[in-house]
């Protein structure tokens, strides 16, 4: 493993867990809300969500690609008011794994809230804790377990995304190459030992993501 | 023999049955796949498709012959190939790919010839204000980012880096490169407006109207660019294949060829 090889895989590990904790508050709310609440339009808003997950990667990249490209009305926003640009940047990655990996998260967030019983929350408000206080004292606790759980999903599925991946960002070493990339990068120069060293290093970390969820999900075995 | 087992085997031979009625559809339908008459595989550089496919259509009326295009990256071409994609013919942008190819067995010497040459510009997005007179203009701090085809392997990127490098440029540059999947993906990206810049093949540039050449780079200056052709020695179909490189090779596919922009050198 070279230093360029280690730079990949800290930049995939690192980017992929800020993506994880980007969409973690929306996810939060997605998630209870879609659980809690009942809407017009709600199984819209569910399909939505769940769009990434079903469609095929490089076609959410497309949408991204003309969504935020520097002719995009996003993108062109952005640029021309602060000079930012999305393609082509680490950001273009971290954009990308955040929309692939938020239906994953909130599909567990949604399932953790659903299995909370909601005349825990009733007592704690009639012994006087405000909405919020029961929020974080109570709900969040109790559904901790399916939270971690989605969130380390999240966290595996940005690890090795691709296709919206490469069609934002590009596969450019030392900025937006990540551990995906860079093993297709090889094999389609022949260089089979790099990909296979660069998959060495994957299965590792797909490993150690599966084996802490399951000694979270054992640890944080809930009472009730 | 007890009812039990006569309808065990029963059974089993009417999974037989259906297994070798599979069985037979499944061969059927790849022998189809594999040999249908008259038709030939081309795995050819991706700057070769507008031209290819032009004399293709004229090729498939004058003998009957189909032929199917895999345009692409070379580099991913040959790499296919290595791994036993079914190629009848390979047309590469570079040497390099062919004789990778050479080496290891996989080409028909005999038939290799390169005739065909091209040569590298530097393109903008058409409404973009930037003047990129010259290769220098690449370091200056008005170009961001710059598209090529991935300079580690494909052989636009490759030609473009020998040339960035010819001209002490790349150090400077070497940051702001955007590499892509083959030089199309290099001109897209540059349409797009989402790099500043980019070098292609002047037969891409003139493709499109949404990038404006600022700057040709003249042969002297930069690497030799050559397109091999030839017939793969696994290819079933080898004499059709001979038959299609002898047209290639011939003046109606010349005047193609040059009409798209590209170099054809004489016959000796």
């Amino acid at each position: 493993m070279s230093a360029e090889d280690w730079q990949i895989v800290w930049f995939t590990a690192w980017v992929s867990a800020l993506s994880t904790l980007v969409i973690l508050p929306l996810g939060l709310a997605a998630g209870l809300l879609l659980a809690r609440r009942d809407w017009p339009g709600k199984s819209g808003v569910e399909t939505i969500i769940s769009l990434p997950l079903v469609m095929p990667p490089v076609a959410t990249g497309l949408i991204l690609l003309k969504l935020l490209g520097r002719r995009g009305a996003l993108g062109g926003f952005l640029h021309d008011a602060l000079h930012l640009d999305i393609i082509f940047t680490w950001l273009a990655v971290l954009v990308s794994l955040s929309v692939m990996s938020f239906p994953l998260l909130v599909r567990s967030v949604r399932v953790a809230f659903e299995e909370v019983n909601p005349r825990l929350e009733q007592i704690a408000r009639t012994l006087g804790a405000s909405d919020l206080r029961v929020f974080w004292a109570i709900t969040v606790p109790l559904a901790a377990r399916g939270i971690i759980a989605g969130m380390i999903l999240a966290f595996a599925r940005a690890l090795g995304e691709f296709g919206a991946t490469i069609m934002v960002a590009g596969n450019i070493p030392g900025q937006t190459s990540t551990l995906s990339l860079a093993i297709f990068q090889s094999v389609q120069l022949g260089q089979d030992s790099h990909a296979f060293r660069l998959l060495a290093v994957s299965v590792v970390l797909a490993f150690a993501a599966v084996w802490a969820s399951e000694y979270l999900a054992r640890r944080n075995r809930a009472p009730l | 023999m007890p009812a039990g087992r006569r309808r065990f085997t029963l059974e089993r031979t009417v999974m037989n049955r259906v297994l070798s009625g599979l069985t037979a559809v499944f061969v059927a339908g790849s022998v189809c796949g594999v040999a249908r008459a008259g038709e030939l595989t081309v795995f050819a550089a991706a700057s070769l498709s507008d031209a290819l496919k032009e004399i293709a259509v004229i090729y498939q009326k004058q003998s009957g012959d189909r032929v199917v295009f895999n345009f692409g990256a070379s580099s991913v071409l040959a790499r296919q190939i290595e791994e036993g994609a079914p190629a009848d013919i390979f047309f590469s942008a570079d040497e390099a790919k062919m004789d990778g190819l050479e080496k290891l067995g996989l080409i028909l010497k005999e038939t290799r010839r390169s005739r065909l040459s091209n040569s590298l510009v530097i393109v903008v997005a058409a409404d973009s204000p930037l003047q990129v007179p010259s290769a220098d203009h690449l370091a200056g701090d008005k170009v961001k980012r710059i598209a090529l085809a991935d300079p580690k392997a494909v052989p636009a990127g490759v030609y473009a880096r020998a040339y960035l490098e010819k001209a002490r440029l790349w150090p400077a540059v070497e940051r702001k490169i955007v590499p892509t999947e083959n030089v199309r993906a290099a001109l897209a990206a540059v349409e797009s407006g989402n790099v500043d810049a980019g070098i292609v093949f002047k037969t891409d540039a003139r493709i499109s109207r949404k990038v404006r050449v600022t700057c040709e780079v003249k042969p002297e200056e930069g690497p030799p660019i050559s397109y091999p052709m030839a017939v793969m020695k696994e290819s079933s179909r080898i004499e059709a294949g001979k038959r299609f490189l002898r047209h290639l090779d011939s003046g109606e596919a010349e005047t193609v060829f040059e009409k798209h922009g590209f170099i054809v050198r004489k016959h000796r």
